[in-house]
């Protein structure tokens, strides 16, 4: 009667239940190790060299549901040299990864734009790699208001 | 289970000339990391792949992920070779797949 082990274990039990469940659904988040396991599982061990490409963010982002951004690579775009791929990658969204291009000679011009989410304020990086095997990457720091992903649906 | 596109392509232009190629598909981009009002996690619906072929070569391909805004929204160049068909296709989560095709004119 006085034992107060069931309760405590129905406790404990209901405790961890919720911790567990808490931990589960927790998105995770990337780092920027592995930011950089990401970067290095897209273009292996290569060096990247800062230079060549331009990423463009704007410092100041209000909603990062919606980030416009451009990336730009100096490059005469011929068979012999042109972008092969171009990558970009951040540091605190849940995954590293946000989107590849892949490109060709016939590309003409280097440069592509798209939309992406940002969950919290942290450093982009866009990299790309040359039809002769070198990289080159910039990066921006972005500051953000409203971040993305993680908040519930309306 | 069609999604709407939107295809920007100058409908003529000079041989060798640098188009610049704008494509929007309506696709609400679930990323898969956030739950339902009662806690249940929401499984991901995204967009995974994206290719444009111009006259059934293809002259550019996307991989994308989680973290592509809903719509998404992508835009790059390609030389004008010869008249004829770019064939545009995105491909994703549960068997999504749209193809949309734009015409241009090269004198």
């Amino acid at each position: 009667m006085t034992d107060p082990t069931p309760r405590m274990n129905t406790t404990r039990r209901a405790f961890l239940t919720v911790t567990g469940a808490a931990l589960v659904v927790r998105p995770a988040k990337a780092t920027p190790a592995s930011m950089a396991a990401a970067i290095r599982q897209a273009i292996g061990e290569t060096h990247v060299k800062p230079g060549r490409i331009k990423l463009n963010v704007p410092p100041l982002v209000e909603n990062g549901n919606v980030v416009a951004v451009s990336v730009s690579v100096e490059s005469p775009m011929t068979e012999k040299d042109y972008v092969k791929t171009i990558h970009i990658f951040t540091e605190k969204n849940p995954q590293p990864n946000v989107i590849s291009f892949r490109l060709n000679a016939r590309s003409g011009k280097a440069e592509v734009q798209t939309r992406i989410r940002l969950a919290d304020t942290q450093t982009v990086v866009a990299i790309c790699e040359m039809s002769d095997g070198s990289c080159w990457s910039d990066k921006v720091d972005v500051i953000l208001t409203l971040s993305a992903c993680l908040e519930d649906p309306i | 289970m069609a999604a709407r596109t939107l295809i920007n392509v100058p409908p003529k232009a000079k041989r060798g000339e640098i188009i610049q190629i704008k494509t929007l598909i309506s696709h609400i981009m679930e990323n898969g990391f956030r739950s339902d009002n009662i806690g249940k996690p929401i499984p991901r619906d995204i967009i995974t792949a994206f290719t444009c072929a111009y006259n059934g070569e293809k002259i550019f391909e996307a991989t994308l992920y989680p973290a592509i805004s809903a719509n998404p929204f992508i835009t790059f160049h390609t030389v004008a070779t010869e008249s004829g068909m770019l064939a545009f296709q995105w491909t994703g989560d549960n068997g999504f797949s749209q193809e949309a095709t734009a015409k241009i004119t090269v004198e």
